[in-house]
């Protein structure tokens, strides 16, 4: 899976969608539950627009078409595995269709909470196969940078307790009850799924950034990746807010 | 490697499969309902009947909404979801689940839309390999006479119109359909498909289901399959249940 070039579909291109001539860049945060993402989303995107960028920023069960569904879906107690993934995979593949592909024809910066890894990952942590999601997502872009905020389960369970107070029972697997009470079951399941992401970093080719630094360092590791990535088809800031002016 | 999971459980699974207009729903009626009376444990699942999924396909259609790539996986989803809840659980419990429609329609009906073979064929790995599967062969002229002489009106992605084959809803319909078939006949012999001419009458469709039934599935369904102790009284749910 080397040497893909970016905005190029994985394994299956869409049918009826022609990728040529994007000028916008495609920007994924990955990592698992409660690793700190939503907060460096709202850092990255913030400083992006002061920079004169077009930013659209998306992530999972936010499609128009199953967004709803997927969360009526989660309220009860009867979504299998094999569902779930699926159920996620037509959010994603709207939001990508509708979304992101036109936001990228415009020229955005497209920040994801969240691609088709995750997706992923929570299959393989399921006990799916890894061939078949595979090529299930394969229909998605490879985006020009895959940041992955790595730690392990320790300080996750620090960040649930300490933030919300309580575990929430998709993020600790309760469906398929990886252990007896909530904490344990979350324990085994995300170190499921970071073992899951961890297997995708090469393959895949994610930059590892440790997410146990403060925040404020996290951002600055973001923003040294991201600037080396060739954004030079934007509107240079200065000049963008002095057009206004 | 293999196009489904195998079927290592004590139940059965029969489907049936054909365009539009080709009779199948009848006779699939009709075969379960005999199956039922001789004793034996019979589940209904109908295509796109799954109640967490049922409301954003609805929704979809409703708004035009749908891509190909969408109406093929929330399609998946739908299935995925009668399969783990409901399928699945039943076959292994020792009874016979009729399908009307499995992934075969969406192996047709799909790459009709454009979609790839390879990868709707992997979409639906998952799947249950069924004990027997009907094909509904049926001339095109004949199924669209059935659908279009007594029925409402065609809806939007029924008739394809997502495709832009015609202007007309007829004419696109026709089309599209003629399409299906096509997938469906090429598909036959790789699926080991029983075919049944649906020009027939009903009566003669369904007497030649039940001699494939018994021949095929004879010996094995009074081995191992649900049933009925004698003078007992069966109320199985007849088709997927709601969501309580």
């Amino acid at each position: 899976m080397r040497n893909r070039q970016p905005l190029q579909f994985y394994s299956e291109p869409l049918p009826g969608v022609d990728i040529s001539d994007f000028q916008g860049k495609l920007i994924v945060l990955e990592g698992p539950d409660a690793v700190g993402r939503s907060t460096q989303i709202a850092l990255l995107r913030r400083w992006l627009e002061r920079e004169g960028h077009a930013v659209l920023d998306t992530g999972m069960a936010r499609s128009a078409l199953a967004g709803k569904g997927i969360k009526m879906a989660k309220e009860g107690n009867t979504l299998g595995p094999i569902t779930m993934t699926l159920f996620y995979t037509t959010d994603f593949a709207d939001r990508l269709e509708n979304e992101i592909i036109p936001a990228l024809r415009a020229g955005f910066v497209v920040l994801i909470d969240r691609y088709i890894f995750s997706i992923m990952a929570r299959a393989i942590a399921r006990g799916e196969h890894r061939r078949w999601i595979e090529q299930v997502a394969g229909f998605a872009l490879v985006p020009h940078i895959v940041l992955y905020l790595r730690a392990e389960v320790e300080p996750l369970v620090s960040r649930v307790v300490l933030g919300r107070g309580v575990f929430d029972y998709w993020e600790s697997g309760m469906d398929l009850r990886f252990g007896p009470d909530k904490y344990e079951s979350f324990v085994r399941y995300q170190a499921r799924l970071i073992k899951a992401l961890d297997s995708m970093v090469e393959p895949y080719d994610f930059q590892v950034i440790d997410a146990s630094q403060p925040i404020p360092k996290i951002f600055r590791d973001l923003q040294r990746r991201i600037v080396r990535l060739p954004l030079s088809r934007m509107r240079p800031p200065r000049t963008a807010a002095k057009a206004e002016a | 490697m293999s196009l489904f999971v195998p079927n290592r459980n004590r139940g059965k699974l029969i489907v049936v499969e054909g365009i539009d207009g080709s009779g199948k729903s009848t006779q699939i009626s009709l075969l379960s309902h005999w199956l039922r009376s001789q004793g034996y444990a019979v589940a209904f699942s109908e295509w796109n009947s799954s109640p967490l999924v049922r409301q954003t396909t609805r929704r979809g259609k409703k708004k035009e909404m749908f891509t190909p790539t969408t109406f093929s996986l929330i399609h998946a989803t739908d299935f995925a979801d009668r399969m783990e809840s409901y399928i699945l659980p039943l076959v292994k419990s020792g009874a016979i689940v009729c399908a009307d429609r499995y992934a075969y329609t969406a192996f047709a009906r799909d790459v009709a839309r454009g979609v790839s073979r390879r990868w709707v064929r992997n979409l639906y790995r998952f799947a249950m390999h069924p004990s027997l599967a009907f094909y509904f062969r049926v001339p095109l002229d004949v199924a669209l006479g059935r659908i279009l002489g007594g029925r409402d009106a065609l809806k939007y992605y029924e008739a394809g119109m997502d495709l832009g084959l015609a202007r007309d809803v007829e004419e696109s319909f026709r089309i599209f359909q003629g399409r299906i078939l096509d997938e469906y006949e090429a598909m036959a012999d790789e699926m080991g498909f029983h075919i049944i001419d649906a020009t027939q009458s009903i009566e003669e469709q369904q007497r030649r289901m039940r001699d494939i039934v018994m021949k095929v599935l004879g010996d094995r369904l009074s081995n191992g399959v649900l049933h009925l102790p004698p003078g007992g009284d069966f109320s199985a749910q007849p088709t997927t249940p709601p969501v309580l």
